[in-house]
Formats: C-alpha cells, sequence, structure tokens
C-alpha cells in the first residue's frame, strides 16, 4: 500500500490550514469551498507522486493538501514554479522509493544466484499443501489453484482475526504477537540465512562469534523497528527482514502455486482495500474513528515524521495506512513462518509517541516522504527472486521486472488520480496489483519471446 | 462526489495533465520494451512457422527479426513523440502564460538517453553476467575480443540512441522529414553493420565513425555552436552545450536523475 506521508505543519496549526484555505479564495485560485477541498486536495496530490492515506479528521484534509496549500497556488505567476515543483517532487519521490525497493530486490537475486539453499526444494509450508509433483499438467495447474485458495482464505481469516482484536481492543494482544513475530525474523531466520551463507562460501565460524553476531544484529533489530533508532538503520532492518521474507516464500512455495498465489495476492489486496465491505478498509475506518494510529506499522517510510503532537491528524494519518498494510501483513505473515503460525512477520511498529523523538530535527529537513508498505517489498522481492531462481531465468528478466513496478506505478497513478479527485476523502491505495500485474505479464512475454530473440542476437553479435 | 464548479474541473483537468504528463515522462523506458516485446513476437512466429533445420534461412529470419524492431523502435519513439506533445499542448494550454513547463530540447534529449540505456542494458547485461563466471573466451574459435568489443558497441548504440533522439524530436516539430527518413536509415546501417561482426574492423570503426557523425549533427541541430562550446568552456553565462539543457539548473538535474525511466 502506498501512502503519502507529510511532514506538514498540519497538526501544530490547525488553523493555519484554515486560513491557508481562506486566503486562497481570491481568483484565479480556485476558491476554498469545503466540496473544494477534495479537489484541492486533489491537486496538492498532483504534486506528489504517491496517494496520501490521511485519515477524516476534521482537522486535516489530507496531508498532501496542508503543505501543499503553503505551495503558492494563489498566484497563477508562481504556477509554473509550481509546476516543476510538481515534477520535481514527483520525482524525488519515484527515487525515495525505488532505491529501497531496488536494493531488497538486488539482495534477494543475489542470494538466490549464489546461495543454493534457497532454490533447493525441501518441502512445503501446510498452508500449500498440494504438491506439485505430479505428471499432468491438468493435475498441476489444480493444485497450485487449491493451494492459493488456501493460501488466500489462510490470509483473510488472519486479516478478520486482525480487524475483530482492532475492534475489542485487545491492544496487549496485538502488540504481543508483532513483537514475537518479528523477534522470529530477526533471530531465527537471520540464524539460518547466514548459516547457508557461510556455507556456500565455505566459511567457518565457531559458535561464540556466531552468538554474537545474531545476538547484536538481532536486538539492534528490535530496538530500531520497535523503538528509536537512526531512520537510515530503520531502513536497512526493514529492507533485510523483507528480504528474508521473500526468500522464505520463494524457497517454500512451488512454483505455480508461487505465480497463481502472486496474481491472486494483487486482486485480494485491491479487494481488501477497496471494496466497502473489506478487512483492511474496516481497519482504517475504525482507525480514523478512534483517531488513533494503533500499529506502528511495518511500513518503510523514506522520511520521519512530525509525530510530535501524537494526537495529531497526521499521525492519525499515519495510523490507517499503516493498519491497512499491517493487516494485510499479519495476514500474509502467518502462513510465511513455515514453523509457528502463531509468530507474526516482524510489523512491528514502533509505538508511535516514541519516535518523534528522536527524529525531530531530521522532520525540519525531510519535506514530504512517501511511504511504502512492507508487504509490497516482498511481493516485489517473490516475483523478480522467482524470475532469477527459474533455470532460464536471464538477468535481464530479473532487472526489467525491477524497474516495472516503477515504471507502471505512474500509470496506476495516473488512473487513480481521477478516483482521488472526485472521493470527498483520500485514503490509501493499494500498491500491488497493477505493478504485480504488469511484473507478471511482462516476464511471462520475457521469459518465452524475448530471451530467445536477444540469445540469439547476442550469440552473433548483432545490435538492433 | 462531482466537481461542483467549473473551477473544480480547471482543476481535475490540470491535474489529470500533470499525472499524465508524469506518466508520459516515466514510461519512456517502456516504449522501448514494447517495441522490442511486438519485434520478438513476430520473430518467435515466423520462427515456429519455418523450418527449423535450415540454418541459412534462421540466418534471414534473424536478419528481418532485426530489420523489424529496429523499424519498430523508431515507430515508437515517434508515438512517444506524438504523446508527449499531446501532453505539452495540454499543459500549454492549461498554463496561466502559455507556456509550457516541459521543454521538449530537454524531452528530446532525455527520450533518446532512456531508449539508449534500456537497449544497452538489454544487449550486455546477460553477457557481462556471464562474463563473472568461468570460461575461455572464443575457445570454438569465436573471436577472443568478444567482451571489449560489445562493450564499446553497447557504447556506441547508447551514444547514437541519444543523438538519433535529438535529431528525430527536432525533425518532427520541424516537419523535417528527410531527417527521419535518414534517422531510421542510419538505425538500419548501423545494425546492419553488426552483421559483419566477427570482422570487427569492417563494422566497429563504421559505427564509431556513424556515432561521431551523428553526434556533431545532432549537436548542430540542438543549436550548439564552435562559439557555445567556447562559451561554456570559459565557463560564461549559462550557455549549456547546444541549448539542450536551459538555465533551470534544478530541474535538469532532476531530470537527470529520472532519465532511466
Amino acid at each position: 500500500m502506498i501512502t503519502f506521508m507529510n511532514n506538514s505543519d498540519s497538526e501544530e496549526e490547525p488553523c493555519n490550514e484554515r486560513t491557508s484555505l481562506m486566503s486562497a479564495e481570491s481568483p484565479p485560485v480556485p476558491s476554498y469551498q469545503d466540496g473544494l477541498q477534495a479537489s484541492e486536495a486533489g491537486e496538492a496530490q498532483a504534486h506528489r507522486k504517491r496517494r496520501t492515506g490521511s485519515s477524516r479528521s476534521p482537522n486535516n484534509i489530507a496531508d498532501g493538501d496542508t503543505s501543499d496549500s503553503g505551495v503558492p497556488v494563489r498566484e497563477s505567476a508562481l504556477e509554473n514554479e509550481e509546476e516543476e515543483l510538481t515534477l520535481k517532487y514527483g520525482a524525488k519521490h519515484v527515487i525515495m522509493l525505488f532505491v529501497p525497493v531496488t536494493l531488497c530486490m538486488i539482495v534477494v537475486v543475489a542470494t538466490i544466484k549464489s546461495v543454493r539453499f534457497y532454490t533447493e526444494k525441501n518441502g512445503q509450508l501446510i498452508y500449500t499443501p498440494f504438491s506439485e509433483d505430479t505428471p499432468s499438467v491438468g493435475q498441476r495447474l489444480l493444485n497450485s489453484v487449491l493451494n492459493t485458495i488456501i493460501m488466500i482464505s489462510v490470509i483473510v481469516v488472519m486479516t478478520v482475526f486482525l480487524v475483530l482484536l482492532y475492534k475489542y481492543r485487545c491492544y496487549k494482544f496485538i502488540h504481543g504477537w508483532l513483537i514475537l513475530s518479528s523477534l522470529m525474523l530477526l533471530f531465527l531466520f537471520t540464524y539460518i540465512y547466514l548459516g547457508e551463507v557461510l556455507k556456500t562460501y565455505n566459511v567457518a565460524m565457531d559458535y561464540p562469534t556466531l552468538f554474537l553476531v545474531i545476538w547484536n544484529f538481532g536486538a539492534v533489530g528490535m530496538i530500531c523497528i520497535h523503538w528509536k533508532g537512526p531512520l537510515q538503520l530503520q531502513q536497512a532492518y526493514l529492507i533485510m527482514i523483507s528480504a528474508l521474507m521473500a526468500l522464505v516464500f520463494i524457497k517454500y512455495l512451488p512454483e505455480w502455486s508461487a505465480w497463481v498465489i502472486l496474481g491472486a495476492i494483487s486482486i485480494y489486496d485491491l479487494m481488501a482495500v477497496l471494496c466497502p465491505k473489506g478487512p483492511l478498509r474496516m481497519l482504517v475506518e475504525t482507525a480514523q474513528e478512534r483517531n488513533e494510529p494503533i500499529f506502528p506499522a511495518l511500513i518503510y517510510s523514506s522520511a520521519m515524521m512530525w509525530t510530535v503532537g501524537m494526537a495529531k491528524p497526521d499521525t492519525a494519518a499515519r495510523g490507517p495506512s499503516q493498519q491497512t498494510w499491517d493487516a494485510a501483513e499479519d495476514g500474509r505473515e502467518n502462513h510465511r513462518s513455515p514453523l509457528h503460525a502463531d509468530s507474526q512477520m516482524s510489523e512491528t511498529r514502533s509505538p508511535v509517541p516514541t519516535r518523534p523523538i528522536t527524529s525531530f530535527e531530521e522532520l525540519e529537513e525531510e519535506e514530504r516522504g512517501v511511504k511504502l508498505g512492507l508487504g509490497d517489498f516482498i511481493f516485489y522481492s517473490v516475483l523478480v527472486g522467482k524470475a532469477a531462481a527459474t533455470a532460464s531465468g536471464a538477468l535481464y528478466v530479473s532487472g526489467l521486472l525491477t524497474i516495472s513496478p516503477f515504471l507502471f506505478s505512474s500509470l496506476w497513478q495516473g488512473l487513480c488520480l481521477t478516483l482521488l479527485l472526485l472521493a470527498v476523502f483520500k485514503k490509501a491505495l493499494p500498491a500491488l496489483p497493477i505493478s504485480i500485474t504488469f511484473g507478471l505479464v511482462f516476464y511471462f512475454s520475457t521469459d518465452n519471446l524475448v530471451r530467445p530473440f536477444m540469445d540469439t542476437l547476442a550469440f552473433h553479435q548483432l545490435y538492433i | 462526489m462531482p466537481p461542483e464548479s467549473q473551477e473544480d474541473m480547471g482543476q481535475l483537468t490540470y491535474a489529470q495533465l500533470i499525472f499524465s504528463a508524469q506518466a508520459v515522462t516515466r514510461t519512456r523506458a517502456f516504449f522501448w520494451l514494447v517495441s522490442l516485446l511486438l519485434a520478438s513476437l513476430i520473430w518467435f512466429i515466423s520462427v515456429h512457422l519455418s523450418d527449423r533445420e535450415d540454418a541459412k534461412l534462421q540466418y534471414g529470419l534473424l536478419i528481418f527479426g532485426a530489420a523489424v524492431s529496429v523499424l519498430l523502435q523508431e515507430a515508437f519513439r515517434f508515438a512517444y513523440f506524438k504523446l508527449l506533445k499531446k501532453a505539452d499542448e495540454g499543459l500549454a494550454t492549461i498554463s496561466e502564460d502559455g507556456r509550457s513547463p516541459i521543454s521538449l530540447r530537454q524531452m528530446a534529449y532525455v527520450s533518446g538517453l532512456s531508449f539508449g540505456i534500456i537497449s544497452g542494458v538489454f544487449s550486455v547485461i546477460n553477457i557481462l553476467a556471464d562474463s563473472i563466471g568461468p570460461g575461455i573466451v572464443g575457445i570454438h574459435g569465436d573471436s577472443p575480443y568478444y567482451f571489449i568489443t560489445s562493450a564499446f558497441l553497447t557504447m556506441a548504440l547508447v551514444l547514437l540512441h541519444t543523438f538519433w533522439g535529438v535529431i528525430f524530436f527536432d525533425a518532427c516539430e520541424k516537419r523535417r522529414y528527410w531527417c527521419l527518413g535518414l534517422v531510421v536509415a542510419s538505425h538500419l546501417l548501423t545494425s546492419g553493420l553488426t552483421f559483419l561482426n566477427p570482422w570487427y574492423e569492417a563494422s566497429l570503426v563504421p559505427i564509431f565513425i556513424i556515432t561521431l557523425c551523428t553526434g556533431l549533427w545532432a549537436f548542430v541541430t540542438a543549436g550548439g555552436s564552435y562559439r557555445n562550446v567556447l562559451k561554456c568552456l570559459s565557463c560564461k553565462g549559462d550557455a549549456g552545450q547546444g541549448g539542450v539543457y536551459n538555465g533551470e539548473g534544478a530541474l535538469v538535474l532532476f531530470w537527470w536523475v529520472s532519465v532511466p525511466f
């Protein structure tokens, strides 16, 4: 899920927003009426590449709005500058998200290509019980579809469970769940990963050293993710655990099931976030009603947030998007764990109040940040990793898939913009569907059509 | 909730235009990829419909496939130009002073560069990946200079795409169709010259000559001149090379960053 995070002053000065809204009433600037806030916000959004997942709190129209009203929309002469800002920030946000997702994909592809453990078939998750070692194609297809159905239903059940927990305010349970899952991820999966990498490169390591390394890595990770830590370190940890999770998926999901699951997940993402009774949307709305950010999300954020005033719309805005992603993540996470169904992926969200204190100064510099749910990281990486893992996976196929989500996300945003403009409220939008769809389409077409062509050309050293 | 007023609609269209412009600019590389996809589809079909055993026929089909791919690339470059022009005009009408914020010259350069980069990436990345692994180049009697010549060829191709982009857009703007034809012809010629590999003297040298000439032509087309170069070198004023980029330094910088897309 993509949300747009904005370090606006809205929380601190709600009246500023009002005044800015009011002063914008002079022509030729479009006058600010209540109904127009949406289009104004939409226009503000036009300046951002990502949609905002802001809440419907009365003080805040959209995260994007408020700071954007600071942008001289009022003056027609300044529109050019504004357009430049639009294009400038649009590009900036692509970069801000492009780098971490690419890093994650690079880690996954590099591991897949070098460590053979992750391409060996060592059993399957209990969530995909049907084996694909069947003689006939039809049977195999049927099995993969059944696997997908089971997996998706488990995800749905877990998400609904999470929504219920949230509705009935079982916060402790949820927190414990998250901490357990992040513990498992940071310690156990890292241990396995490190072991396999050492095996591949035939490097000997004694247990005390191993213990020291893993302990430090895990402890610092827990602190960074759940509590306070430098922004870059937190981002690095989030990238690492996304990569670990993606690797687990790549290893334990059988071939065809993985592709079908990817497709099904994007459809599910679309429905869960946009349908009125979708669990994720209900989560978002509940959070909005309560005006609180419940789950410090496992959301990758490129800039720290203005969470100083805690009860401010900003955090509330952050909350829903996080939750939305969160619930999906939680849901998916459960299946991912091959060992224990209970542990959640480290969807650790640091308790919101603690974060701002460390990052107060940084907020001044960061103007607008973007957030992307870690589930998106993971599934993009699974897509790319699977492409790299298949025997015929040429490198440029993986490279192509790396770029494709970003290229197509812009199309997606273009499509969504009209929706957004016509909507009164802004909401978080699913990032998966279009990107994964195009990724899949391009993967299969490139693998079967382009690759033989390019290989033949390269064999004769021909250039086109 | 539908837009409530005329200004509402204006904002809507404005925002839509900004977004479509962004969408257009961000999908540059995919135009090339789609052209490649179509060309490989055509080649694939033709190969499957023909006799697999006949090596000469297969080679001929390969040449045919390469030619089709070149033509499709140019066609998609033209399509991209049309799309950009539309977005440009739209933005110009919406903006207050009738001037669109995107400079077509810059877009020409950037689109050429992105075509070049993605084409180069596709050509060379598998070779690069293979060059890591253990092996001996040319052990079966092929040329031992395979890697280095591939590198040089890719570089030439990337530069050529950039220059062609500039010339192409300018030719379309000024409706000089002979320029267009010349660009397509030189692309076909370059691709054809690579068929002379591994006779590298006959292929590499002419290709580099073509690159130089096209570079000079693009430089002149973009408005450059000897004086400009001197001015640039002596750091006077903000005359960039051939006027490809103007004084909007920040905009230029970020276009550079967003270039590969």
